[in-house]
Formats: structure tokens, sequence, C-alpha cells
């Protein structure tokens, strides 16, 4: 009998890859579609979404589409063009930067989450309008550690329409990327938003992917109290941040609440699948 | 005169998730092709007829035991039988998840699962209403001998007592019609975790009770939840006799041997050996023990 690896958090990746590929074929095809749009930062989680959505689909299927804002960290837009060439797909540069300075002339603020988060619902809007245009259906590129964590802007980056990274912790996505045919240095740089210049997801978390994963395992996948995570050797303010940020950022995860008046209220009492019919 | 045999063949489907007709279709068109191949059973996924997270979907796939559906699939079973994984609704309304055996003319719900999951990603019980025993039936192999066959779906493979009980009344061969869905990724395990889970209660159950085996698990992916197929037929010493397939949709095929049950309960007479006594008389103690757990 085969043992399974003392690191919880290790992946099998090519039984990994095999079942995310099959997700995004089937979940896109079955629908009706064929073809899927990935927007693609530079980063190693929309580089990773987007060489699966190619192996899944064919790369003339996927679209990846760039799109810069003059702030951001010019090496982003050089490493999206690097993934683009190594993935083989079609791409499309959309520089946000005019309307983005058109908001914020009229509506000053340097608050930097406030701006963040406008460029992350802007970008999702350039996606669903090519997604109309190209019959395309927009993959997310959410991970497990910042869905749990709310690191993520909701109807910004949290918006697409199905998501094969969403069950895979940071950690585990690097393990699968040093599986693809994906330009090193997009592995190697450390995670950043770009949001901002020299934004770290590191540094504006205050812990590391490393220690947040294997945290969150306990806490989530093996459902282990905060104490016992304590006995494990978390720190306990840490263990208490992260519980914290999970509860907090619980709305993001779900649909808008809906006020109760009927009998059947929708996804309350009003349940079907998604795939309904196909 | 050579020994009995049942030619048996699993299908591994993808259902298109609420669409009955389409699933009625493509199920009358394989299960005739298995037949035309020579089956004399041939076995369907769980809820072949449907597909598996149905929520509200339930009553409106629901078929009823004199309606077309299962006498379409009777037809296409013809002279032979078929085991089909449908939501069945009974006379007085109540949706249970059942195998349906059809052919020879005839439709009969042989089993309703018992325990339906409601933990985790499944929600059974708030859809579904649960059955209550475990049957055997028999049916006629390619010479006309009967063979005991019971049938555990998915879950019901989970509590041992089901199938022990199956084998106390005789069963040759244990049919487990499932939609498992692929989990377990962890490095290590040379496979998923949700498949080294049934490979092992399989053969398990193979050798403990000296039966054949067949597993119909399903594939497709359904909301975001994919199933990992791994379809098979075991021998009663757990050897692989058909299978197991990948994630694709297909189908595999034995010849079950009765001389093959009669050597392996020779040589692990377990069957013979086994105390119903013992268990009456632990289960009448139980009666008057505490079941609350503790605490």
């Amino acid at each position: 009998m085969d043992e399974p690896s003392a690191d919880p958090l290790e992946i099998e990746p090519a039984l990994v890859k095999g079942i995310l590929c099959r997700f995004l074929h089937d979940e896109v095809t079955k629908v009706g579609f064929g073809r899927v749009v990935v927007g693609v930062s530079g980063g190693v989680d929309s580089a990773l979404a987007l060489w699966l959505a190619a192996r899944a689909l064919g790369a003339e299927r996927c679209l990846a589409v760039m799109m810069p804002y003059r702030q951001s960290d010019p090496a982003s837009l050089e490493d999206a063009r690097r993934v683009v060439e190594a993935v083989g797909t079609p791409a499309r540069t959309v520089d946000i930067s005019p309307q983005i300075d058109a908001y914020f002339t009229q509506v000053p603020t340097e608050d930097r989450t406030r701006r963040g988060n406008k460029l992350a619902r802007e970008r999702m809007t350039v996606l669903y309008d090519c997604s109309l245009a190209e019959s395309a259906l927009v993959v997310g590129t959410s991970n497990k550690t910042e869905l749990l964590l709310g690191y993520g802007t909701l109807f910004g980056d949290m918006a697409h329409a199905l998501n094969p990274l969403g069950d895979l912790y940071k950690t585990q996505v690097y393990q699968l990327a040093r599986h693809a045919d994906l330009p090193a240095r997009v592995i190697a740089k450390a995670p950043s938003a770009d949001l901002w210049l020299g934004q770290s997801d590191e540094a504006e978390l205050g812990f590391t992917y490393a220690v947040a994963d294997r945290l969150l395992y306990h806490l989530v996948d093996e459902r282990r109290t905060l104490l016992e995570c304590q006995a494990l050797g978390f720190d306990p303010a840490l263990i208490a941040s992260v519980h914290e940020r999970i509860r907090v950022n619980q709305y993001k995860r779900r649909l808008p609440l809906i006020a109760k008046l009927s009998q059947r209220t929708i996804d309350r009492d009003f349940r079907y699948p998604r795939d309904w019919g196909y | 005169m050579s020994a009995p045999r049942l030619r048996l063949a699993c299908l591994q489907t993808a259902p298109r998730l609420g669409d009955l007709a389409a699933n009625c279709a493509q199920l009358a068109a394989t299960i005739a092709a298995a037949r035309a191949d020579g089956a004399d059973l041939v076995v369907t996924p769980e809820l072949a007829m449907t597909g598996y997270f149905l929520r509200d979907l339930v009553p409106d796939v629901a078929v009823v035991v004199d309606g077309p559906e299962l006498a379409a699939l009777s037809r296409a079973a013809g002279d032979g039988l078929a085991l089909v994984g449908a939501v069945v609704e009974s006379r007085d309304h109540r949706f249970h998840n059942a195998s349906v055996l059809v052919g020879r003319g005839g439709v009969t719900v042989v089993h309703r699962k018992v325990y339906l999951p409601t933990y985790g990603l499944f929600d059974e019980q708030r859809y579904l209403a649960a059955g209550d025993r475990f049957t055997v039936v028999e049916i006629p192999g390619a010479d006309g001998a009967a063979w005991r066959v019971g049938v555990c779906i998915c879950e019901d493979l989970w509590h041992p007592s089901g199938p022990w009980m199956l084998s106390r009344q005789g069963m040759d061969l244990l049919v487990c019609p499932s939609a498992s869905p692929a989990r377990g990724v962890r490095a290590g395990l040379g496979g998923l975790g949700s498949a080294a889970s049934y490979q092992a209660m399989l053969r398990t159950y193979a050798e403990c009770l000296t039966c054949f085996v067949a597993y119909g698990n399903r594939v497709g992916v359904e909301d975001g939840v994919g199933f990992w197929g791994g379809s098979r037929i075991l021998g009663p010493d757990a050897t692989v006799l058909a299978g197991p397939l990948g994630e694709e949709p297909g189908g595999c095929a034995a010849v079950l041997e009765r001389g093959h049950l009669r050597r392996a309960r020779l040589a692990t007479p377990v069957l013979r050996d086994e105390r119903v006594d013992v268990v009456l008389s632990g289960l009448r103690r139980l009666e008057t023990t505490p079941q609350d757990g503790g605490g």
C-alpha cells in the first residue's frame, strides 16, 4: 500500500492537473462555450490558470488579457508577456489608465485600498466585455489561501465564471506551477497583487504563505480547534488573526443576502445546481 | 457440462445533470449494445438516469415503476437484465435513490439506498427518502442457473452491516453502483484518496464475503465536482477480472464462473464458519445498552 506524504500539503501534480483540466474542459464546453478569457498579471496564479486552460481546451481557445495601469510595476507586464509566449495563447493588452485616472480625477483619493479595488473592478469589467465579445467564459485565478483570508476584491478579481485554483493553497499553486512549462522567474518572484508599487502579499498580510497555508490546512481541512493549532506550535496571535480573517471575510464567499419573504427564496430553499440540464 | 456462468458488464457513464430524456436515450443505446455483446446483466452507475447533485431537481427527474422511461430501458435490455440507477417516486410520493432491475419484460426496484450521506459535500437526506432493507435478488445466468445479487449503492458500502446481511442471504455477486467524487490529492497515495478508499473496501468485501464484486462508478463533472470512474469487476478472491477503468466513459465486462466461487470458498471457508448466532446474541445485548455514544 502506498503511504501518503508526510507533508499534508504536498500534492500529486499529475493527478491535480488531470482533475483541473477535466474540470475546465467539461464545465466550459457543456454549457455551450468553447473558449475562455483569463486576466494575466504576470503572477503565478494567473500564469497557472492560463496554462491549465490551454491544456484543457487548446491554447488557441484561450484569450490572455493583460491590463496594466500606468503605476503598475513594468516588470509585471513583461512577465505577463513571457507567460503568454510560453503558453502560446492569443493575447490582448488593454491599458486601463485612462478610465482609472478619469474616475479618480472626479473622486480624488490616495487611499490605496480604494484605488486598488477600483483597479481590480475595472479589470473585471474588461474581462466580462471580452467574455461577451469572444463568447468566452472568464476563468478566475483566486487560490484557496486568498479566498479564505479574504485577500481579494469582491466583484473584482473574485468575479468569474469558474475557478480551477480555488481549492489549492498558494504553496500548492507553486507546486503545480513547477510542473508546468512556465517562465522560472514568474514562479521565483515574491507574490504581489501589484495594486501599488512595491506591494508584497506577505508583507501586507503579516505572515508568509508557507505558515498561513499550514495553519489554514489544520483549521479548515482538518477542522482542528484553535487550542489544537496552538499545541502544534502555531503562534496564538497568528491563529487568532487568521481565524478572524476567515470569519470576517465569509461575506465575500457568499451570494448577497436576500431578505426572506416567500416559501422559496433563491439559494435558501430554491436550490438548483449550476449545471442544471447540462 | 460446464459450470454455470454469468456474463456481467459494467457501464461507466457521464450523465447530463437533470436531463432524464437524454440520459435514458443514452442508457438504452449502451444497454442494448452490452446485450448485443452477450451480457446477461448490465450494471449502470448510481443515478445514471439523472445525474447526482440534483438538489431541488429530484422531483422533476423522478420516475415511477410503471412509467415510460423504465419501460423503455426494459425493452433495451431485451432478454437480458440491467440494473439502472434512478430516482424512483413511490405511490405515496417519497423519492428514493434506487437500483431498478429492468429487462425480461419487467421492472423491479431491487434496492433503495439505505445510507444517504448528508455531510461534507453530500446532502442526500435533504432531498431523498432512505430505504430500510438489504435483500438479495435472484437472476438467471447464461445457462438459466440462478445467481443471487445484492446491491449496495455507494455510501451503503461504507456500512459493513449491509454487505454482511446480503452475504447471509447467499449473495454470489455484490453490485455497487456509485457516484463517488474525486477528492484527496495528497502526494504519495498513488492516486486519489477516494479511489484508494474504494479499492480497499472492494477488495475487503470480495475476500471477506468470498463473493464477486462489481463496482460501477460514474465519470464527468457536476458543479465543479469530478467523478473518478474506476469501475471494475473482482473475483471472490479479490482478483481483478475487469477494469479498473480510467476517468472516461466506457465499460468493462467479465464472465463470472460458479466454479470460481466454489474454489474461493474452499480455500477460505469464512462463510461456512460465520456465526450468526454470535451476532444475534450480541445484537440482543446491544438492545439493552445505551446507544447514545456516551457523554
